[in-house]
């Protein structure tokens, strides 16, 4: 019997957005404040699992039309390259540095390097745990 | 009284009376007979019981740090999902055949879902 879960969806709906911009301001506040690369993408991982539970999960293979393992290797090519871009500057690897600038709406912002290594962090936790459960939660064919 | 002493009075009557909430909560589900009576006491004075605790907190902070939008977050959170997880609660529960109290008065969902049940067996 299919049951009707119109209130599951429509909060769902509603919530994923405050869970992913949530996420993305504990990201964002990791280098003063509690967060960082991994809660924030496991934060963002858990909206897409939301979302996988509310309705399926080929609803969310749509969402993000790419490979999960794709996303970890991207993050993980990035946090290797922040890495290895030091080098250029002639300094040790993984060497970070912070300088202050001015952005238009933002105003005067620390701007770090270690900003790029917690987005490569940021991805590979949200491509891993993706992998683990939609792997476990896919039907076999 | 000063204006500390005003903020601190708000805050004391917030937070005292979502710990009230919680406290009625708990007593809620130890006294209630069946899940159904259980989980609307869960979802409904545990939501207000946390939201006024934050909402203490938001106040409180408010002295030193201005508005934080993390509780504001929270509080707004807390009220949307706190009542659909006890409405999951009760509709699987009732879906998976967990009776209602024997001193029950009427259960207007059974012919609903027995008609829902006949036509998915007859489609069949």
């Amino acid at each position: 019997m299919r049951t009707n879960d119109v209130i599951l969806k429509t909060a769902t709906q509603l919530i994923i957005f405050i869970i992913i911009i949530f996420s993305i301001y504990v990201f964002l506040a990791g280098h003063h404040n509690p967060g960082g690369g991994f809660i924030g993408g496991l934060m963002t991982a858990a909206a897409f699992v939301l979302l996988g539970l509310a309705f399926d999960i080929d609803t969310v293979k749509k969402t993000i039309p790419i490979d999960f393992k794709m996303i970890t290797a991207l993050g993980l090519l990035i946090a290797v390259l922040t890495g290895v871009g030091a080098f250029v500057f002639g300094a040790n690897f993984l060497t970070h540095t912070f300088d202050y600038f001015m952005l238009p709406l933002l105003g005067e912002t620390e701007l770090a390097t270690a900003l790029l290594f917690d987005i490569g962090v940021y991805l590979v936790v949200i491509g891993v745990t993706l992998t683990i459960i939609f792997s476990i939660g896919e039907d076999q064919k | 009284m000063n204006e500390n002493e005003i903020i601190n009075t708000i805050v004391a009557i917030l937070v005292l009376s979502g710990t009230f909430l919680s406290l009625v909560t708990t007593i809620g589900l130890f006294r209630l007979p069946d899940i159904y009576s259980r989980a609307h006491a869960a979802s409904k004075s545990a939501t207000l019981g946390v939201m006024l605790i934050l909402l203490g907190a938001l106040v409180y902070f408010y002295q030193d740090h201005g508005l934080d939008a993390r509780l504001i977050l929270g509080i707004l959170f807390v009220f949307i999902t706190s009542p659909v997880a006890g409405h999951l609660i009760s509709r699987s529960a009732y879906y998976s055949g967990v009776q209602l109290w024997e001193h029950s008065v009427q259960d207007e969902l059974k012919p609903v879902v027995e008609k829902k049940k006949k036509a998915a067996a007859e489609a069949e």
